[in-house]
């Protein structure tokens, strides 16, 4: 069951700038597809227009190969969990997960069937007489997920589905989802602006940005190969090099990279870097700086690794990762020179405004 | 060494309380004044009313033009707290869910009824409905009534308890937000049943809140009910009417007999109204 977004195309107030322009992607059969983006990308509303509740003004949506843009939400038979949890508190959690197989009439002993098998597939066989008020964050959403799952949907879309939750409790959900997963198949779409959430559990990732598609592909060609600087600066927390081409090169400092076939000579490019893919080395040069050398302006323990933050001559600021123990050999303190070599970086032509 | 911690929140609750001469000079304030303006009258309305004792009493509140009042006014709030919850749920649902050109407006006329003298109110159903009125030839030629008669006092106990239901339930909705009603579409629910099934439960405290003043108001409203009447002895008099033509009369103990009635809803609906707040808090 894949989903088929065409040129979709949604704006809330006439005149005003669309919150989803012209939206094309596909989402596999039986994979997790994430839309990632930062807040006020358009991907909440885009995944609203899939299940229903929005229509678009232009642009179709086809589900299973079926155009069911004009289908109202009810005949769509898509699960959706929400950030919210959305549960209905006045409902115990079997009444909860009961409520859309009540609403299609089963027969009493097949729903009561179905919501014990539900509740042992998020692991809340306990609990089915609780209330919402009574379970904890994590508790919550897994009954959002098994109320969704009941009515044996189509496909799944969920809307930030752990926005809501502490650090560990999300990690271990997003670990969970991953085996709920591959036990149910099921073709997911998941909406998220957390990066670590999109590459680590989906199989494909539509990037979004101002309400279009920045690009769309596997989590390592958006990590590897980004094709914009916007994807090149919100996907791994890159800095930016500023400099120019020179007898074909890239040339940032010392460094010359490969440069984008269309790139004139002394054109303006800027590169991203990420944080580990520079090596810090002790500045072997006493005279002067040396153009690819940068002062520490601050370091940070943070865990096993420090956060370094280095000034360049150019006067660009660039952020490294160095591991702890390679970090205290090289025995740097605040204001001395360091020699930085850039491992890989991905250049664009251009001059490059925050 | 451990002074200071002991210090700090002692300092900081006696200047949250005050000194014992303030506080106990407010709550002597605030005692006697609900002494002086809620308990005397209280008690005051009780002893006239039996003044001649519980024969006198039950005579005045069971001969037929009090029954006729009692009937009255429950009719007049049979049919206008109904109304109102319909059109109370309608509205907070209209105002708390859609953006609308005209919804501010909409938002100030719901008020309208509390802003304006209950004796305007009257009035403008004499301007509408009465013999000059608007409306007076249409109904003089169907031989319909509506002025000096019951459907007149229907109409102005409407009028004046429009606002309760929508006041209450329009800010319970708003603070609840639509989430758990888009769940419900998306699991299939018409819109009919997830009304029933989500929402309504979700603001029923609210409802059933508004619902007691919304009564309460309607039983006890003199101004406009007392334009539209016309005193007609046991056929257009409520239980307020009913209280102010025996005092009228100087029958101080059957005036204040049925006064005791209105009083008792009043302490009904106070209890009612805050088991309603206990329960809603508990939810």
């Amino acid at each position: 069951m894949s989903i088929i977004v065409e040129q979709l195309t949604r704006r809330f107030s006439p005149g005003g700038s669309p919150a989803v322009s012209d939206v094309s992607f596909h989402a596999p059969a039986g994979a997790i597809t994430s839309l990632l983006g930062p807040s006020g990308a358009g991907k909440s509303t885009l995944l609203r227009l899939i299940c229903g509740l929005e229509i678009p003004d232009v642009g179709r949506v086809l589900i299973d190969g079926v155009d069911c843009t004009s289908l109202p939400v009810q005949q769509r038979n898509v699960g959706v969990v929400f950030q919210s949890y959305a549960l209905f508190r006045h409902m115990t959690v079997r009444e909860n997960i009961a409520f859309g197989l009540n609403v299609r009439k089963l027969p009493r002993a097949e729903v009561e069937a179905r919501v014990d098998e539900m509740l042992r597939l998020v692991q809340l066989e306990a609990l089915g007489e609780r209330h919402p008020g009574q379970l904890s964050g994590g508790q919550r959403q897994r009954v959002a997920f098994a109320r969704a799952l009941a009515i044996r949907p189509r496909v799944l879309l969920l809307d930030e589905p752990f926005g809501a939750l502490d650090t560990r409790v999300r990690e271990e959900l997003r670990e969970w989802l991953h085996q709920l997963h591959t036990r149910t198949g099921l073709t997911t779409l998941l909406v998220t602006h957390d990066q670590q959430e999109a590459l680590e559990i989906s199989q494909h990732v539509v990037v979004m940005s101002d309400g279009r598609v920045a690009q769309a592909g596997s989590p390592e060609d958006i990590y590897d190969r980004p094709a914009s600087p916007f994807v090149a600066s919100f996907i791994g927390g890159a800095s930016v090099l500023r400099g120019r081409v020179l007898e074909g090169r890239a040339s940032l400092g010392s460094l010359a990279l490969t440069v984008p076939a269309a790139a004139r000579e002394g054109e303006a490019v800027h590169a991203f870097v990420r944080p580990h893919d520079i090596k810090l080395a002790r500045s072997v040069s006493t005279e002067g700086v040396t153009p690819f050398t940068g002062r520490v302006q601050r370091f940070k323990p943070v865990g096993g690794f420090v956060k370094v933050l280095l000034r360049m001559p150019s006067g660009d600021e660039v952020t490294v990762q160095v591991p702890r123990s390679e970090f205290d050999a090289l025995g740097v303190v605040e204001g001395d020179a360091v020699r930085a070599d850039v491992l890989t970086a991905s250049v664009f032509v251009g001059d490059y405004a925050i | 060494m451990f002074a200071p911690t002991i210090h700090l929140p002692r300092r900081k609750t006696r200047t949250l309380e005050g000194s014992p001469w303030v506080r106990w000079t407010l709550i002597t304030v605030a005692l006697g004044f609900l002494a002086v303006f809620l308990v005397v009258p209280l008690v005051a309305v009780f002893t006239f009313a039996f003044q001649k004792g519980w024969e006198a009493y039950l005579a005045a509140i069971t001969e037929p033009e009090a029954r006729s009042a009692i009937v009255l006014t429950l009719t007049a709030a049979a049919i206008a707290v109904p109304l109102n919850l319909v059109f109370g749920l309608a509205a907070a649902w209209l105002l708390a869910r859609f953006r609308f050109r005209g919804r501010a407006l909409l938002l100030t006329l719901i008020d309208l009824p509390f802003s304006v003298s209950p004796v305007i109110a009257g009035l403008i159903f004499v301007l509408l409905f009465g013999r000059q009125g608007w409306l007076g030839p249409f109904l003089s030629e169907h031989d319909l009534h509506v002025i000096f008669a019951v459907p007149g006092i229907v109409l102005a106990t409407v009028f004046i308890t429009l606002p309760f239901v929508v006041r209450e339930v329009l800010p319970v909705m708003q603070t609840q937000g639509s989430d758990e009603e888009e769940a419900a579409l998306t699991l299939g629910a018409s819109g009919w049943r997830t009304f029933l099934r989500v929402t309504l439960p979700k603001v029923k405290w609210g409802v059933l809140y508004g619902v007691i003043l919304c009564n309460a108001r309607a039983m006890g409203e003199f101004g406009a009910v007392s334009v539209v009447s016309g005193h007609v002895r046991g056929v257009t008099t409520t239980l307020p009417l009913h209280a102010e033509i025996l005092y009228n009369e100087y029958d101080f103990a059957g005036a204040f007999a049925v006064a005791s009635l209105l009083t008792l809803l009043a302490l009904v609906t106070l209890v009612l109204k805050k088991y309603v707040e206990w329960r809603s808090e508990a939810s």
